[in-house]
């Protein structure tokens, strides 16, 4: 959907465009629901209580992050760092709250301490993303990739090339953040929840999601219309920092683990999530549930092939990039149009 | 300008003569390239350790030899190292982990046409006759002795789900051999899926595993990394009383709970990144000693039990 289209759409009135409309909206759902009846078809384990509580657990990781991204993309930016980001920030986790077992011991202290230098890491490194790509004038792409391999490098420095482990004992406390739940709603669907209804307030109901959408539309005018750009855009990339250190708190108690391979390639995938919820890729245009959609209908494919063995699993890449692109075609909309 | 010329000239005289003191004080050193894939992943970072320690180790007991460690991201990479330790560093002896066979066959060829000395680690080259010297884990061992131990632990019947790495030849030599061995007995293989050698991959497949399947005996993670995945997931699910895993490789967690004599984790297979050291070992005997060195080494895929742990726990190590 590029952007002028978007534009006549929106300037369209009657019932036409409610229907395009409307029509965008629901279509990732549309192709989640199809996704559901297609896991449930190829095996009847697919809606037990405990496979569907597994999916909705693992996409809050992508989905928390791709949240963040939703708010980047829109204002026509890029990260590419988030991934290692993730990787680095919960390695500095697990050093910092092991050198706290000696003074403070294994209690909630040592584990508060620990989410506060994620939250400091990630608002911080988001912030160097936004100052470095507005101010310095750079590429967020370059800026990013650069970060990117910072990160990556930094978190296996410290680990030696091997892995970080959690401290046993502070495991212990710390497990509840993962694996506890709340009216049998497990914990991290909660705070994806909660993020995901944030980030929607923040998107669509206050100026400063306003001003994204303005940005990412067009700079220039933005520029023309006072809106102060750079600071924008670095909000976003701090938002991005944020949401980023959230995945990585409760990321962390699941394996109380993180090593070189921790997030690889989680930007794509968050990238991907918000693409296919119908964010634009070139600005201007966002929508948060699309993206909590995006991150579930990737881990559900990934799911779905492991529920079978119907298919070789040297072929599973090639059935996720299907679905992914058959998806996306099915909710651009457009396609309908042309008949009438 | 005539000045500048002046100074540019002294500080490429200098430049020159540094040169060649560096050089002519390395001719008394013997050389020894040692090519790895990079710490990527757990296994790799025990292999990176392994390597540096025995840089330590060897330096000090032959003071004449100098060992150059690089370390590359994809097999172009490393084909590129080679070419710079042959022309740059001008080594003698060229000890490597080749991150694929096929690819890194000519490369290596070019080197032993240099004249220098070959020692290739783990991973065959495609043709025969290229290394002097050939020192490997046991791929095959890995598997067959997990195979054997499951078919005894289970009397020959039960139902098992197996978690493989990536697809490669390594991964297919362990999945070959682990099906032979357990050729003819009952025991079901319910499905094999690849986790890639990764903990997160490892604790989503188990997950979906644990959904898919109602009663499962035993699971075949032939990889330590992946089998750390699989215990989280099946505790969360609250099945650890109805199985157990094998891993496979010798990260100190493992050998940790072996010893400790988790019921979870009975044994371990062996497949140590120490051979790296080995590997260095050998090749710095051919320059320091009259040994005969040149031939193929194959490392035992020793079966870790809680008796013997002890002698495979490395808490220094990263892996």
């Amino acid at each position: 959907m590029s952007r002028r289209e978007h534009k006549t759409m929106s300037a369209e009135t009657g019932k036409r465009a409610a229907i395009t409309i409307d029509f965008k909206a629901i279509g990732p759902f549309v192709a989640l629901v199809v996704l559901f009846i297609l896991g449930t078809a190829i095996n009847e384990a697919f809606l037990s209580s405990g496979n569907l509580s597994n999916i909705f657990t693992r996409s809050s990781f992508i989905g928390i992050i791709a949240v963040g991204a939703t708010f980047v993309i829109t204002a026509g930016g890029i990260d590419l760092s988030v991934g290692s980001m993730a990787a680095f920030i919960a390695g500095a986790m697990i050093v910092v709250m092991n050198g706290l077992v000696q003074t403070l011991g294994t209690g909630i202290e040592t584990v508060l301490i620990g989410i506060v230098v994620s939250i400091l890491l990630g608002i911080g490194a988001g912030a160097v993303n936004g100052l470095v790509s507005t101010r310095g004038k750079i590429e967020a792409f370059i800026v990013t990739l650069g970060t990117m391999g910072l990160y990556r490098s930094l978190v296996t420095y410290m680990a030696d090339g091997g892995t970080l482990s959690l401290d046993f004992a502070i495991r212990g406390t710390y497990r509840p953040v993962y694996y506890g739940d709340v009216f049998g709603i497990p914990m991290p669907v909660l705070v994806f929840l909660g993020v995901a209804i944030a980030g929607y307030v923040l998107l669509n109901m206050t100026p400063f999601g306003r001003k994204c959408f303005a940005i990412g539309s067009n700079e220039q005018v933005a520029l023309y219309s006072a809106i102060n750009v750079d600071r924008i855009k670095t909000l976003t990339y701090i938002i991005q920092g944020l949401c980023v250190s959230i995945a990585t708190i409760i990321y962390v108690p699941r394996l109380g683990s993180a090593s070189s391979s921790t997030g690889v390639l989680w930007e794509l995938e968050a990238i991907a999530a918000v693409i296919i919820g119908g964010t634009m890729l070139k600005g201007g245009y966002g929508r948060i549930w699309g993206t909590v959609v995006g991150a579930l209908m990737l881990t559900t494919i990934g799911n779905i092939l492991n529920l079978t063995d119907a298919i070789s699993n040297y072929l599973n890449g090639a059935v996720q990039g299907l679905i992914i692109i058959v998806a996306v075609f099915l909710q651009r909309g457009d396609w309908r149009r042309k008949k009438n | 300008m005539k000045k500048n010329m002046k100074q540019l000239l002294g500080v490429t005289v200098a430049l020159g003569l540094g040169l060649v003191a560096t050089s002519a004080m390395a001719a008394d050193k013997i050389k020894i390239g040692v090519s790895i894939p990079a710490a990527t992943h757990g296994w790799a970072g025990g292999l990176n350790w392994h390597a540096q320690e025995a840089e330590k180790d060897l330096e000090k007991a032959y003071p004449d030899l100098d060992f150059i460690i690089v370390t590359a991201k994809n097999p172009t990479e490393q084909a590129n190292d080679l070419e710079d330790l042959v022309s740059v560093q001008n080594i003698d002896a060229l000890v490597i982990l080749p991150f694929e066979s096929d690819p890194l066959t000519i490369p290596v060829q070019q080197v032993k046409e240099a004249g220098k000395f070959i020692t290739v680690v783990d991973r065959g080259l495609s043709q025969p006759g290229i290394e002097d010297v050939y020192v490997a884990g046991n791929n095959s061992a890995l598997g067959a002795q997990a195979g054997e131990y499951l078919k005894k632990r289970l009397d020959g019947k039960g139902k098992i789900v197996v978690l493989r790495g990536l697809p490669t030849t390594v991964d297919d030599e362990r999945v070959e051999a682990f099906n032979a061995s357990i050729k003819g007995s009952d025991i079901e293989v319910l499905d094999m899926k690849y986790a890639n050698w990764n903990r997160d991959d490892g604790y989503e497949v188990m997950q979906d595993f644990l959904s898919r399947f109602p009663k499962i005996d035993a699971v075949w993670a032939q990889d330590d990394d992946i089998a750390l995945g699989v215990i989280e997931a099946i505790k969360q699910a609250d099945r650890t009383d109805e199985m157990f895993v094998i891993g496979g490789g010798g990260m100190k967690d493992i050998i940790k709970r072996v010893k400790d004599g988790d019921k979870l984790t009975p044994i371990d297979v062996l497949y140590p990144p120490a051979m790296i050291a080995t590997a260095m070992g050998i090749t710095a005997l051919k320059f320091e000693t009259k040994a005969a060195v040149e031939g193929r080494y194959i490392l035992g895929a020793t079966t870790v039990t809680p008796e013997n742990a002890d002698k495979f726990y490395f808490p220094d190590s990263p892996y």
